[in-house]
């Protein structure tokens, strides 16, 4: 594509003081991520790109790390977005560095992290003409992004990617994808930089501030709730509404559930959490949730794993709904007071009318809700075998606690570890406890925790995985080699694909069919082999030293592959189909004790 | 129930299929669905319609709305409006059938707009069941074609959709 100077000029809107530097398509890309203060680009080189790459080389201020694989820059851009609240991104050529790059943006789309991904395209005179590395790019990623762009005038380059992060981070957040094509970062075609710093969109507008009168009515029933529950999501830890929540909550003195995506936005180990909700949430966060009379919902968004059979859901409730979101709002279970908002303003808003309002008492409030709640604690459901032979995976968690003193940032992949970590590692701050809760990615966490190590190169930082997840983005140890990067894995080794040989043996008469993994590799020896510390426990009693070895090795990555109970099962169990009260609870606790 | 839906939206490459996109990947019902600039050129308006019970309904308006491209939306169908179909439609026109034809065309006020020795083709613009009614009307055997363009609409009274 050629442009005449007569077509430059006439584009060149009149420029504020800092701007006015004639820069190429590529310089452009790289001057505005910099001017979005972007620290890190994680990404993988190739044709399309190259003119990128090449301005990349010749400046300072962007950092660039080079991942093994195009899912890998996803995962570790969205991990980075997670961990720091910033717009995570990354940098992929076409064609299969799009593709590879696909399943990153699904996981950051289900999970609604803010990522910006660039991606190469084939020069414009041939899209479409099935050229060497073309895919329609825009049109594979259209249904698991916030929004995309192809770019295909150099003119409009600069304030594309403004409006990319504005999309991206505004809002209910989402990853954003800008194709641009080759012709487009012709370092011999240059224009004046301008890089607009508003953007005003006058089809997207997201709502701030909370329905006054919903809020009212939010607050009334509230006030006159016998068994009331909060039940959180991953909006307040994406709406940074951790404090207000946390003053509402203490305020009232209600109970506090979290899901899988909320889990540290309220302090875990304070006594009015009472646990995860879900398919493997606790027994006292499922029956409250059962009998609960006015549910407070915010920022979550009813996912199935967290109500279970719809029709059982809630039965005695009025529900409150707070997001962000409208389209989460009614989406799978009919609310009463839905307020669309930003959490942290609508809470704020709330916490400030239910001073005005809430009577003076002396007594506590639900006083004969916590004595029901109680009893339901008594239960223990999270008990298991403390005395077995074999590492229990719950012990390996308990101990990861124990060595890090809760001040970890913890990754994961998905299965059974996933749910033994949510379980059974309290988290008291937000942005700890990162993992793939929507789409379920295995291959996420390690990726993930060299985006948080980055972002917090002094911090401790591990990634819970299990022997199957691990290899699906094994490549990333170089990575982390490269730029020595001292992230702790903690590989949950039962030999199985846990999850999978779980619902195999209730629901398949135990027909293991391809979920027990033969032939691992050594994992030690494969850390090893990639220049990292690999070590291997099987005894209990050895664990705890062990880790707290690994975890004293400050500037090394540390894979340990911990033998576990190849048996063990995930309790408490709702299975699909059934409702909160159906709790499916470990063997050991007898039906007696329920009752 | 069925609506009708409105909808101005960036006119941007890909905003239909973004709309075409959200209807299959949630499973949404879509009976038909036109697009066409306005008179603000970077405007498209989209009129779809769509049946569903009101969740579903309410849904389909929320993702619609959420869709960066979209600048405003309007269920014609939650006040007074007016409701248009274009058709042409070909049929056999021979012997008897001829005046057959034509009279239908005069009673139901549409025009032939082409002739040849064995056929005509009509066009009909109306309410969506008019257009179902005069195909009803057409002796059996002697559609040839039919070609409709999809309701489009507008709320009665002063107001617009505008931006």
């Amino acid at each position: 594509m050629a442009l005449s100077e007569a077509q430059l000029d006439g584009a060149e809107p009149e420029r504020p003081e800092r701007s006015g530097v004639e820069l190429s398509g590529a310089e452009i890309v790289v001057q505005a991520l910099a001017d979005e203060g972007v620290e890190f680009v994680f990404g993988y080189p190739g044709g399309a790109v190259l003119h990128i790459y090449d301005a990349l080389f010749r400046q300072e201020s962007v950092k660039h790390i080079l991942v093994r694989h195009e899912q890998g820059a996803s995962h570790a851009a969205d991990g980075y977005a997670r961990a720091t609240g910033k717009c995570g991104v990354c940098l992929v050529t076409s064609g299969p560095g799009a593709t590879n790059a696909v399943t990153g943006i699904a996981t950051a789309y289900m999970d609604s992290i803010p990522m910006v991904v660039l991606t190469g395209q084939v020069p414009t005179p041939v899209i479409g003409s099935d050229a060497f590395q073309e895919v329609d790019t825009v049109g594979i990623t259209r249904p698991c992004v916030k929004h995309n762009f192809l770019v295909k005038d150099v003119r409009d380059l600069a304030v594309t990617i403004r409006k990319a992060f504005y999309i991206a981070m505004s809002g209910r957040p989402g990853p954003v994808v800008v194709d641009i094509p080759k012709d487009v970062t012709d370092p011999n075609i240059k224009i004046p930089y301008d890089y607009p710093r508003d953007v005003k969109m006058r089809s997207y507008n997201p709502v701030l501030k909370g329905h006054p009168g919903q809020i009212r009515k939010a607050v009334d029933l509230i006030i006159q709730a016998k068994r009331p529950v909060f039940y959180t999501g991953g909006g307040v830890v994406l709406g940074e509404a951790s404090a207000q929540l946390t003053d509402f909550v203490r305020m009232t003195g209600f109970p506090v559930t979290s899901t899988l995506m909320g889990l540290g936005a309220y302090p875990m180990t304070d006594p009015q959490f009472i646990g995860m909700l879900g398919m493997h949430g606790t027994y006292e966060a499922n029956m409250a949730m059962h009998e609960t009379d006015v549910l407070i919902a915010i920022g979550a968004r009813f996912d199935d794993r967290v109500t279970g059979k719809i029709e059982h859901f809630c039965p005695h409730a009025k529900i409150i709904h707070v997001d962000v979101d409208p389209s989460s709002i009614s989406k799978n279970v009919k609310v009463h007071v839905p307020i669309v908002g930003q959490v942290a303003n609508v809470l704020s808003d709330m916490i400030k009318l239910y001073r005005e309002l809430a009577p003076r008492r002396d007594e506590h409030p639900v006083a004969d809700w916590w004595s029901k709640i109680a009893e339901w604690r008594a239960v223990d459901c999270m008990r298991y075998d403390r005395n077995s032979t074999a590492i229990k995976p719950q012990f390996a968690v308990e101990t990861l606690y124990k060595v890090t003193g809760g001040d970890l940032y913890l990754t994961s992949d998905v299965g059974q570890h996933q749910m033994f970590a949510a379980q059974f590692y309290p988290f008291d701050k937000p942005r700890r406890w990162i993992n793939s809760g929507g789409l379920g990615t295995m291959g996420f966490g390690l990726p993930a925790a060299m985006g948080v190590q980055l972002a917090f190169p002094d911090a401790q930082v591990a990634c819970i995985s299990g022997e199957a997840s691990i290899l699906m983005c094994i490549q990333e140890l170089a990575t982390c080699l490269q730029y020595g990067l001292p992230v702790k894995i903690i590989l949950l080794n039962n030999g199985y694909m846990g999850m999978v040989r779980q619902w195999q043996e209730f629901f398949y008469e135990s027909r293991y069919s391809n979920s027990y993994v033969d032939a691992l590799p050594d994992f030690v020896k494969l850390a090893e082999s990639f220049g990292h510390v690999g070590m291997r426990v099987d005894q209990p009693a050895d664990l705890e030293a062990a880790m707290t070895e690994a975890f004293a090795m400050k500037n090394r990555l540390v894979f340990m592959d911990v033998i576990v109970d190849p048996t063990e099962n995930v309790y408490p169990m709702i299975a699909a189909g059934k409702g909160h009260h159906e709790m499916q609870l470990a063997p050991s606790l007898s039906d007696r004790e329920l009752a | 129930m069925r609506h009708i839906i409105a909808v101005l939206l960036e006119n941007e490459a890909g905003a239909l299929s973004r709309v075409a996109g959200l209807f299959s990947a949630r499973g949404y019902n879509i009976e038909s669905l036109t697009v066409a600039p306005t008179d603000d050129p970077t405007l498209s308006r989209m009129t779809l319609v769509t049946t569903g019970n009101d969740d579903v309904v309410e849904q389909i308006k929320k993702q619609l709305n959420k869709l960066i491209d979209t600048v405003k939306l309007l269920d014609l169908s939650e006040g007074p409006h007016i409701e248009r179909e274009m058709m042409l439609i070909k049929v056999r026109a021979e012997r008897q059938d001829r005046e057959e034809l034509k009279r239908l065309t005069e009673i139901f006020r549409a025009k032939i707009i082409d002739v040849t020795d064995t056929s005509y083709v009509i066009e009909l613009t109306g309410a969506s069941k008019k257009l179902d009614a005069f195909i009803g009307a057409v002796p059996e055997g002697l559609i040839v074609e039919v070609v409709r363009s999809g309701p489009t609409g507008i709320s009665r009274g002063d107001k617009g959709l505008t931006i």
